[in-house]
């Protein structure tokens, strides 16, 4: 167990380390030069240049810069905001609460939905299943963005049922806020697990052991619930894991959709402004986001499968 | 012959498809009586499986069948759910071929063994698991306590086998049904594994309904034999071993091969459905 | 135990198929069933409407007539106009051409990447593949559009920087898919055959392993076309892919929905059903085309 987490977590510093890299090659790579974004188009006096030149680093060697970086990020500083001016670990943990809010609320929507709806699918009549696999393709096929703009137009500007814009003032009004975009964000995703859980209770129901279950005289209930849907919690898990990694990708146009102040619109400002200390981070937390959670899942794996043995999937 | 237990009269099983309609099982009648032991034997697709299946009531819907299956005077056929359910749960017991496979991965062994009288009968589950480890310990798995808290891929096949023949007796059914349970297992665990099962039956005075392909396995643990054919039992009876009088018996026996001498081919069966058809309108 | 003669059924009927030469209608049908042929038909209507674009669009797609902005149907306007008065109709057959286009060049691009990749790992093996895999699990550790987003940063918003940049994030999944099909190729008896005649190791990559893995390319190709519009049409929404005035599916439901809030919904809801529409017919035929080439296997 110990020697699994040990081995897990060098993996995951490796993948973390190759990637902060890569970000902040590419980033270094990147045309035209930041002085223009400190000091406004006209340029400056050749003292000012010197003066952000020396306070940015921009003089230093490659590797020394990356080095640099990787140290205070390792410390906490993730850098300085050109355009903000100001601490880009300020600018993020005012915003990440609302982001990791939406990914959870779309996270439960997801597992709710889709292993709801698939087995339902799955086990009732085939007039459910024809509805419910229709609506999964359609869901499958439907961008974020166009279930935002079509859930704003109808429930927030057309019934005005929910507020349409905005994290609201904390606790449950922000629940309220966070409703719709959690359901843009969810329905490719809810689609998908419908899809797969279907397939999954399906495949589980003409197991042998099934069929020990029945002949035993168990209640239909339980062997549903006991065999069925408990073996098929093994692909079930991997798909929502697998989703809630990308989610917090996804969540980066939802929040643009719905103007929460987020990680995802913070990022998108600064990609359009060139403000590269905050791309660099917002990405770099994306990435161990989505890391950290695919490895949550590999952990999850091993509880709700006893064949596979910690580790024993490296 | 004592009371019978079991009794099929005349069970035909029609598979009907989109397209067409084939009739698997043409009349199968047999009975078991208590405490007797009936090996049920044939080639692989002659309907020995499909027989268990019908008494265990777990044919496709896709299947129609008719005649009657009576168990101690109960109608299996006609049998609601909630009957049907009491049936299968105390009534009978079934032994399959593949533990491996009919053996839920995901839950312990102790799970699997307590599952079914914890939740049909409402025992408790530290007495039902006390009951399992004498019973584990009877059917020769060591360290029964430990087995409660594996899982079934740490058991072997053998040990895993034993496992299902406890959970079986643990229900107290009054007919086992044993569908080719040492086929899949290791030449060493078979012979163990038999052994096992005939004791425990012989010791409880169950019935059982023993299918296999092994004609010499079938007359040493069971009192009767039937032999099928094509969905049809052609011979039945304690002389069928000794002296088989249909000519596709007496073929089956003469094709087994021996020990003691070298052959160049194995013999093929010569017996054929246009013979058996023939056969049949002669008689 | 008798050695019963199963008659060659199976057999047979192919050799009829075979007989009767099946043309590509009929195979397409085969491959696809009725709804992947109905997905087929409808987005082949939907390409040719997008291609002849310059030729059928009754509009200019770019050309403004404010005194017509957010009109509704009308015979003049089908579908209605949008704030500047732009013909919607005509701004969807060009904004198709963008929205299937740029997608299209992802997905050419990746599976050229991931088949050449998979291919090259399959048959090495050993430390090449480890590398080679060892480089897509860090690329699967991105999400997708999170590349598309850095190449934005570093070189501009524009369609061809999107499009670079999610080339390479669907790289991986061409690959990991394509790599596994190869390997089990490479250990079937065929090859060794051919290996034992003399064919060099690149020889039977293309001739003998590339088709074979083939149906598998081309479904997994499909089926990532879908993701790969959404994806496209979701960086222009945010304004870093396609730059107005350029007519785009996901840029004109970003200014339909503008409108939306007027009371105007005409330009979002076509846009976004047509965006719909087309992910939808893809990833049907793509589905189809993985069964049908799963149960080849």
């Amino acid at each position: 167990m110990g020697s699994y987490l040990l081995r897990r977590l060098g993996g995951l510093l490796l993948v973390l380390l190759v990637t902060s890299f890569i970000v902040f090659g590419l980033m270094y790579l990147a045309p035209g030069s930041p002085l223009a974004f400190v000091l406004g188009p006209r340029g400056g006096t050749p003292e000012q240049v010197a003066a952000v030149t020396a306070q940015y680093h921009f003089d230093d060697p490659f590797f020394v810069r990356y080095f640099r970086w990787l140290g205070d990020i390792v410390q906490g500083d993730l850098g300085h905001s050109i355009v903000y001016r100001q601490d880009v670990s300020a600018l993020m943990s005012g915003r990440i609460g609302t982001t990791a809010a939406l990914v959870s609320l779309s996270a439960v929507l997801i597992a709710v939905a889709g292993v709801g709806f698939g087995t339902l699918a799955a086990l009732k009549s085939r007039w459910v299943d024809t509805v419910v696999s229709t609506l999964a393709a359609i869901g499958l096929s439907t961008p974020s963005f166009v279930v935002g703009v079509a859930l704003i137009s109808v429930f927030g500007v057309g019934l005005g049922w929910f507020p349409t814009f905005g994290v609201g003032s904390g606790g449950f009004d922000t629940l309220v806020h966070l409703i719709l975009p959690a359901i843009a964000l969810s329905v490719a995703s809810a689609a998908y697990l419908a899809r797969i859980t279907k397939a999954a209770v399906n495949e589980e129901r003409g197991r042998e052991h099934v069929q020990t279950a029945t002949v035993r005289g168990l209640a239909a209930g339980v062997i549903v619930r006991r065999h069925v849907l408990r073996n098929a919690l093994i692909p079930i898990t991997t798909v929502m894991g697998l989703t809630v990694a990308t989610l917090i990708a996804g969540a980066v146009v939802v929040e643009n959709v719905f103007a929460l102040d987020g990680l995802g619109s913070l990022l998108v400002r600064a990609i359009l402004q060139r403000d590269f200390a905050v791309v660099q981070a917002v990405i770099l937390v994306l990435v161990v986001a989505f890391v950290v959670v695919n490895a949550i899942v590999d952990f999850l794996y091993t509880i709700i499968d006893p064949r596979i043995a910690l580790g024993s999937r490296q | 012959m004592s009371e019978a237990l079991l009794t099929l009269t005349d069970v035909r099983a029609v598979l009907h498809s989109r397209h067409q309609s084939q009739s698997l099982l043409n009349g199968v009648s047999f009975s078991i009586a208590k405490g007797e032991a009936l090996g049920l034997v044939g080639e692989s697709g002659s309907g020995k499986s499909l027989t268990t299946r019908a008494v265990t009531r777990m044919l496709d819907p896709a299947f129609e069948v008719s005649g009657s299956i009576s168990f101690d005077g109960a109608e299996v056929l006609s049998m609601g759910p909630a009957e049907l359910r009491n049936y299968r749960s105390r009534d009978i017991g079934m032994i399959f071929q593949d533990p491996r496979a009919h053996v839920n991965p995901v839950h312990t062994v102790g799970d699997f063994l307590t599952e079914e009288l914890v939740r049909n009968r409402g025992l408790a589950r530290e007495e039902v698991e006390q009951r399992a480890i004498t019973l584990l310990d009877e059917v020769g798995v060591r360290y029964p306590e430990r087995r409660l808290t594996q899982y079934p891929h740490e058991l072997s096949g053998g040990m895993l086998q034993r496992v299902m023949i406890a959970s079986v007796l643990l229900a107290e059914p009054r007919l086992i049904l044993a569908d080719e349970p040492t086929t899949a297992l290791d030449v060493t665990a078979q012979s163990d594994v038999m052994a096992i099962l005939d004791e425990q039956r012989r010791a409880r005075g169950l019935s059982l309904l023993f299918i296999t392909h092994d004609l010499e396995l079938a007359a040493a643990c069971c009192e009767r034999l039937a032999v099928m054919y094509a969905g049809e039992i052609v011979e039945q009876g304690a002389h069928v071993y000794e002296s088989p009088r249909h000519p596709y018996t007496i073929e089956l026996l003469g094709a087994r091969p021996s020990i003691d001498q070298r052959l160049e081919r194995l013999p093929v069966l010569q017996y054929n459905r246009d013979i058996h058809e023939q056969l049949k309108a002669e008689a | 135990m008798t050695l019963s003669i199963k008659p060659p059924v199976k057999t047979v009927k192919r050799a009829a198929v075979e007989l009767r030469q099946p043309g590509v209608l009929q195979k397409g049908y085969e491959r696809l069933g009725l709804v992947g042929t109905a997905a087929a038909a409808v987005l082949l209507v939907i390409v040719l409407a997008a291609v002849s674009a310059p030729v059928l669009a009754p509009y200019d797609p770019d050309f403004p007539d404010l005194l017509a902005a957010l009109g509704g149907p009308t015979a003049e306007h089908p579908l209605g106009t949008d704030a500047l008065g732009r013909d919607i109709l005509s701004r969807l057959m060009w904004g198709a051409r963008v929205t299937l286009a740029g997608p299209g060049l992802v997905i050419l691009l990746s599976t050229v990447v991931g088949t050449a990749l998979a291919l090259v790992a399959a048959w090495c093996g050993g430390r090449v593949d480890t590398v080679i895999s060892w480089v897509l699990d860090i690329l699967f550790a991105v999400p997708g559009i999170v590349f598309a987003l850095i190449s934005v940063a570093i070189w501009g918003p524009s369609l061809l920087t999107v499009v670079a940049g999610l080339a390479v994030a669907y790289v991986p999944y061409v690959a990991r898919v394509v790599r596994g099909a190869a390997l089990r190729e490479r250990n079937l008896p065929y090859v060794s055959a051919a290996w034992l005649q003399g064919q060099s190791g690149v020889g039977i990559t293309f001739t003998q392993i590339l088709p074979n893995v083939q149906p598998i390319v081309i479904a997994q190709a499909v089926s990532s076309l879908g993701f790969a519009v959404i994806d496209l049409a979701s960086v222009s929404f945010l304004g870093l892919g396609v730059q107005p005035p350029t007519a785009d599916l996901g840029l004109m439901v970003k200014s339909g929905f503008d409108s939306v809030l007027r009371g105007h919904p005409g330009e979002a809801i076509s846009a976004g059903v047509l965006i719909i529409l087309i992910v939808w017919c893809v990833t049907v035929i793509g589905d189809r085309l993985t069964s049908t080439a799963r149960s080849m296997r």
